[in-house]
């Protein structure tokens, strides 16, 4: 690989490396021995393509997202800076071309968000070694591509990459009954030897004359129906899986017939997308905490006079908001300010909370000094739903005009809902949970107990796309080699779409 | 050693020129590159291939957004990609800056992204203009020419070879010698000029959605041409039954009822032709846009004046006949039957907003 020739980096910027790493220690960032390189633009894309990894198995979406890059960048619209990868010892990629500023707030920039990999909890489980495992993936994906031909393999890492999102945020940081050894009990033992044992069919031991007294027939034949019914019952309400399944990946993995390079290639996919899923699942804190720290040490070390403006044009431009996208990087650095400042002034609390004098709420200054302490614990266990659920305020929605909007079906437009501030909360919630993917589970794997596949939508408002929702099943049959369907809702009405490997079927979901 | 990426990339174009994997041309997405010209904001054209994936539609969606505006305010239409779900990518920590764009930037990536060949102007390279540009520099000149830093450097190299400059005092006086002044060259450029005719049918039977192809292929079109051609003239034909000639604010706006007769878009343009551009100095293209309903008898005396009079001196007659919820006509099917005798003769139809740059490759594809 031409990218992974390591090259030392120019004098120049090694020492405003240094120079970086130790201001931001001294803050009390704590990160992963961070490695930098140098890369033109070209390089850059093909990281930023394959995810930050210079090896990646073949297939042609990274070959898309380079392409769309490499035009975005001679065209002069767009242009990525840097590129960080969560990894021991942490990557970090710098575009050659940058300005000297541009090179101080990147490498600020990297420093923060290595600190926030390591230190925050949603990220405690991801591989750290990711390098090595892309590249040893791309060698299993490209072995099976020799044995069984490009177009074979290629098709099946399509099937699996749509079905990539299906998986739970929470596997990762659960640990399962199955997980645990199980041990039964002392003293439960299945033949107890503490005298009495009772048969099969609950005879207790007797001799013959006193058999019809111990054991009354009628009694017998009472329990036995008793046991016979309850048996029933058990079956019947037995499901498979026990209790709805969110890691559709793992389910597929566990029980459908796959053959063993298929069952490996999904592995592959599972596993990547556990990897990204959490820096998904933190952007706007990721990006938030990062701009916070290169805003603090530019401004407070690093800027000289000559780099002023450059800077403040780019830091302004990174922070650009627009009606229709919420800026991550803006409404993530916005809200560790007025987490800062609020702890530092003491404004939380119940006392806080129970006044409301606008006046005293303006002037109210406790000198705690807790902010820097806050932000910390912040960055440590939150993400992105919690924190938003936890800091977001009324008064900082109102400051920086926020509002909500919606999909009007009349006139085929986005309007601006409301700007009610429970609104707000509740829409920005909705639309970070599970990423902003739709939340799916696996009910039945045995419907109608003829091993079909039954998932179920748990519906929010907000109805699947239908014709890229049909395909999705068409995949999934693909892998479960059953008839597979969903429960969802469809202009309203709960409706249940189906595929048996031939055609779709859609109907009403009967109450 | 051959890049993976360049093999990902290759396979990637493959599949979205439909060489091979056929079956996922229908996920191929197009123009979702947004730039700005002034005010206004473009889409170029870059395909991806999207997945399908179960994922939220329209219905019941939104997001939350920053910035002024009135509960009920519309911010964007539906039926864009990225449906405003505050959608971060999985990308970790890039950051990305949209630059604006001239027309001409844009042209050039049209171009490129449809492989258009350059236009060779019929004939007519023995018009030329000489041109002055102000490309060398004279010892001798007006003031208002002066060549600052050249004067500058040529001063400071004399003081310097005469020792006569002092870094504690770097005082730098030029003389008479040392200015420099711009200066021009008369070059003689091919002068090539073209006409844009535009005919729109604004019959009953054309809809809103339908003048948005029109818009925004006819915004492609002039882009294009206009990056080919120094001077770049354009006339709008609207008409149903009668012709009117009109600007181009009207040509997007006007809506009409009432038959169709294409003949008096063809009457009117070819009065156009004969007043204003005549054939020996023009580069004449004509774009005719309608749903292809004629009124049936009209049919004949149509072809009767695009024959005579029109195709013969036109570089270029492209008709794009769109598809309108009343079906579409049968106008060009009349037009198919002598497409092989006239080689300027492009036809194209669009189905939908996706199918305008297939068409626009169609029309300009010619490199005429």
């Amino acid at each position: 690989m031409v990218v992974s020739t390591h090259r030392p980096l120019p004098q120049e910027i090694r020492d405003i490396q240094r120079e970086l790493e130790e201001t931001c220690a001294g803050y009390g960032l704590d990160f992963f021995e961070t490695i930098f390189e140098m890369v033109d633009y070209e390089e850059m894309s093909m990281l930023a393509a394959y995810g930050g990894f210079p090896t990646r198995y073949p297939h042609w979406k990274f070959g898309a997202q380079f392409d769309e890059l490499m035009k975005g960048y001679s065209y002069g619209l767009q242009k990525i800076y840097e590129m960080v990868i969560n990894t021991d010892p942490c990557y970090a990629y710098l575009l050659r071309a940058n300005e000297l500023t541009d090179q101080k707030l990147v490498i600020a920039h990297v420093y923060a968000h290595c600190d926030f990999f390591k230190n925050n909890a949603w990220f405690a489980h991801t591989n750290r070694r990711m390098l090595d495992e892309m590249a040893n993936h791309a060698t299993r994906v490209n072995r099976y591509v020799d044995r069984f031909g490009y177009d074979e393999v290629e098709q099946f890492i399509d099937t699996c990459l749509s079905l990539e999102n299906l998986i739970d945020p929470y596997w990762p940081h659960m640990s399962r009954a199955s997980d645990v050894k199980q041990k039964s009990p002392p003293g439960f033992a299945a033949n107890g030897s503490d005298g009495e044992t009772v048969d099969s069919q609950g005879r207790f031991p007797s001799k013959d004359y006193m058999d019809s007294f111990i054991n009354p027939p009628d009694v017998l034949e009472q329990e036995e129906t008793d046991r016979r019914q309850q048996r029933e019952e058990q079956e019947e309400s037995r499901s498979f899986p026990a209790e709805p399944w969110r890691d559709v990946l793992l389910f597929l993995l566990e029980y459908a017939p796959l053959k063993d390079w298929q069952r490996d290639i999904l592995a592959i996919i599972r596993d990547e997308a556990y990897y990204f899923q959490p820096q998904g699942q933190t952007k706007i804190m990721n990006e938030g905490w990062a701009s916070f720290w290169h805003s603090k040490i530019m401004t407070s070390h690093a800027l000289t006079d000559a780099d002023l403006i450059t800077y403040a044009d780019h830091h302004s431009g990174t922070m650009a908001t627009s009606p229709q996208r919420l800026n991550p990087y803006k409404l993530g650095i916005e809200l560790f300010k007025d987490i800062e400042e609020r702890w530092n002034k003491g404004q939380f609390g119940p006392e806080w909370d129970a006044c409301d004098d606008i006046h005293q709420m303006d002037t109210w200054d406790r000198q705690l000094g807790l902010g820097r302490e806050k932000i910390f614990e912040v960055r440590r266990i939150h993400n992105d739903v919690t924190f938003i659920d936890t800091f977001l305020t009324a008064e900082f929605c109102a400051k920086h005009k926020m509002f909500s909007f919606a999909f009007n079906d009349a006139t085929d437009y986005y309007e601006i809902a409301s700007r009610e501030f429970e609104k707000i909360k509740q829409q920005l919630l909705n639309s970070l949970t599970n990423h902003g993917q739709p939340c799916i589970r696996i009910v039945n794997g045995n419907y109608q107990n003829r091993g079909e596949l039954y998932l179920l939508h748990d519906y929010n408002g907000v109805e699947l796309k239908l014709d890229y929702a049909r395909d999705t099943l068409v995949n999934l049959h693909r892998c479960w080699s059953r008839p597979v369907h969903i429960e969802t809702v469809v202009e309203d009405e709960p409706t249940i779409l189906s595929y048996d490997g031939e055609s779709h079927e859609m109907k009403t979901k009967d109450e | 050693m051959p890049r993976t990426i360049d093999r990902d990339m290759q396979r990637f174009k493959q599949i979205v020129r439909g060489k091979v994997r056929r079956n996922l041309r229908k996920y191929i997405t197009h123009g979702e590159m947004i730039g700005r010209t002034g005010r206004e904001m473009v889409s170029i054209p870059v395909p991806n291939i999207d997945t399908p994936r179960f994922k939220h539609g329209q219905r019941g969606s939104g997001g939350v957004g920053q910035g002024d505006g009135e509960e009920g305010q519309p911010i964007g239409r539906g039926q864009q990609e990225g449906d405003g779900q505050g959608q971060a990518g999985d990308q970790p920590g890039s950051h990305i800056r949209e630059v604006e764009i001239t027309l001409d930037e844009l042209a050039e990536m049209l171009g490129d992204e449809l492989e258009l060949p350059n236009i060779e102007p019929k004939g007519k390279n023995a018009i030329s203009s000489k041109k002055d540009r102000y490309t060398t520099i004279r010892p001798t000149g007006p003031d208002s020419l002066r060549h600052f830093k050249r004067t500058y450097k040529r001063a400071l190299r004399r003081q310097i070879s005469l020792n006569d400059y002092n870094p504690e005092r770097p005082v730098i006086i030029p003389t008479r010698d040392d200015e420099r002044y711009r200066s021009w060259k008369s070059v003689n450029e091919p002068e090539a000029n073209a006409a844009i005719i535009y005919m729109m049918d604004v019959s009953g039977s054309m809809t809103d959605d339908q003048k948005e192809i029109v818009r925004i292929e006819a915004f492609w079109i002039n882009a294009w041409l206009n990056k080919q051609y120094d001077g770049l003239e354009r006339r709008y034909i609207v008409h149903d039954a009668v012709a009117h000639e009109v600007d181009e604010d009207t040509f997007y706006r006007t809506r009409e009822s009432g038959g169709t007769r294409i003949s008096s878009a063809f009457q009117a343009a070819r009065k156009i032709i004969t007043r204003d551009f005549p054939p020996d100095d023009w580069n004449i293209y004509c774009f005719q846009f309608s749903d292809g309903d004629n009124w049936g008898e009209d049919n004949d005396s149509c072809l009767d004046i695009l024959k005579e009079h029109i195709l013969p001196v036109c570089n270029l007659y492209c008709y794009g006949q769109v598809e309108s919820p009343y079906g579409s006509g049968d106008f060009i099917r009349e037009l198919r039957r002598f497409e092989d005798e006239w080689e300027n003769l492009i036809l194209s139809e669009i189905g939908s907003k996706d199918a305008i740059y297939d068409s626009i490759k169609e029309f300009l594809g010619t490199g005429r």
